[in-house]
């Protein structure tokens, strides 16, 4: 019971890349940047009250599963998707699907996937892999972050699929059900693009969008004087790992969603787009350029080379150039 | 980014090598394409220092179940990087009686199968759980 026909791709964001992998295995060539751009995947927001493992949360995406759910009903694929109460239910449930010839995505915990170095695992709950097939008792693995395909054991995989925390992925598992032969490729970039928009420049809060940037900063600058030198060190660090750690494509996303907008550009032969691609992707070098002196200061704890001041205003610096570019990108005569 | 300078710092502990992460930069017509990072200095400076706060808690735990302050569940689970809402979701119970099952005293009385249910949240066996610090 395997898919053989499945291709596994590598792709550097798990959400994304499984969206990819699984679309085109249904024949719609696609690649990783564009699903993330019709998806809306870029986005950020800063929340100093809601502690993960003790540092405040900050997040470069968009919440989990909005990827893979805009990208597909923006491009009329219709999906199936599924909790399970038990892990059994899940697992006869996936057996069936892969029976019919078909690779499932799925949501787990990568603390529990055993094919991970011991670096990558800690308790985050939002990690999507596929299953195309079953082979001598155990389920193939196409985890978009790996350069090639891997094994787990039903009971490994059932662990990581009932993980308890937030979010509990309760088996959640999902598969093509029909791709439609036509797909609109223009609407659906539109779509995504203008939402993006709309996520970095509306929310009226401080916390989400372009506005938390500037949030991160003020608070960046408080760290000296609000917090011992361990704990600055840890809520910095905290940022880096989120910009940088599993499957973020580099700097935030950044340089991902810049690579959709070339590709957009060309697809619908748009100078303008290409234009902004170059720019975001000279504003992911600023981002990388705050996150390694993030990551000197982190490592000296005393600001011999660049001090908190200093960070906070690389990070608002980041912020400013963001909110011209999509201010600019939400203003597109379509 | 552009593609010579996707970084290639060997992210050198946890076994973090053995994994090749896929980033976007642009090539030398502007083009964007794949490429393979073996690690980033900054990024492996954050996580390193994860880590290594993680290692020096854990240690200090042990001490403290040495000496007789805690039981070995609060070692195993931090061990296993739970916090202990996390713990008490996967133990079925409610944090106030987790928290009662980190006094050693308690911890002795804990019925056999509560232990069974323990180890078998840290993966390992009873005994490794009754006898850690011993």
């Amino acid at each position: 019971m395997s898919t053989t026909s499945y291709q596994h791709y590598q792709h550097a964001h798990c959400e994304s890349g499984v969206t990819a992998n699984l679309l085109r295995h249904a024949g719609i060539s696609i690649s990783e940047p564009m699903a993330f751009g019709i998806g809306a995947g870029i986005f950020f927001a800063h929340l100093p009250f809601v502690k993960v493992s003790g540092t405040p949360g900050t997040t470069f995406r968009t919440w989990p599963g909005a990827i893979f759910k805009r990208t597909t009903q923006r491009l009329g694929v219709e999906m199936h998707t599924q909790r399970f109460r038990t892990p059994e239910r899940a697992n006869q449930a996936l057996d069936d699907v892969l029976a019919s010839g078909k690779p499932a995505g799925m949501l787990s915990s990568v603390y529990y996937l055993p094919y991970l170095p011991e670096a990558f695992r800690f308790h985050f709950n939002a990690h999507n892999l596929v299953v195309y097939g079953k082979q001598k008792g155990q389920y193939l693995v196409s985890d978009p972050i790996l350069e090639d395909v891997t094994t787990i054991l039903p009971q490994d995989l059932a662990k990581a699929r009932f993980a308890k925390g937030t979010p509990e992925p309760r088996g959640f598992m999902y598969y093509v059900k029909s791709a439609p032969q036509q797909i609109d490729y223009t609407r659906a970039i539109q779509a995504g693009i203008k939402q993006t928009c709309f996520f970095m420049l509306s929310p009226p809060l401080p916390w989400f969008g372009n506005k938390a940037i500037f949030l991160l900063a003020k608070q960046i600058k408080k760290y000296p004087q609000k917090l011992t030198p361990r704990k600055a060190s840890l809520y910095l660090g905290n940022v880096i790992r989120m910009q940088e750690e599993i499957g973020t494509g580099g700097a935030g996303f950044r340089f991902l969603y810049a690579a959709f907008l070339q590709e957009a550009g060309v697809l619908l032969q748009r100078d303008d787009l290409l234009g902004f691609s170059a720019e975001l992707t000279k504003i992911g070098d600023d981002w990388r350029n705050f996150a390694y002196h993030a990551a000197r200061l982190m490592k000296d704890r005393k600001s011999d080379l660049v001090s908190y001041d200093e960070l906070s205003d690389l990070l608002r610096i980041c912020g400013e150039k963001e909110r011209d570019l999509f201010t600019r990108v939400q203003k597109i005569k379509w | 980014m552009k593609a010579d300078e996707v970084p290639q710092d060997k992210r050198d502990f946890k076994e973090g090598d053995k994994i090749h992460k896929l980033m976007y930069a642009v090539d030398t017509d502007g083009k964007y394409t794949g490429i393979t990072s073996a690690g980033w200095e900054a990024e492996n400076i954050a996580t390193k220092q994860a880590w290594d706060a993680v290692d020096e808690e854990l240690a200090e735990t042990a001490e403290k179940v040495k000496r007789g302050e805690l039981s070995p569940i609060a070692y195993f689970m931090q061990k296993n990087l739970m916090e202990v809402s996390l713990l008490a979701k996967y133990a079925g119970k409610w944090q106030w009686q987790v928290k009662r099952h980190f006094k050693p005293a308690v911890f002795k009385k804990l019925s056999g199968d509560m232990l069974a249910k323990y180890a078998a949240i840290f993966n390992i066996t009873a005994d490794e759980l009754k006898n850690f610090g011993k």
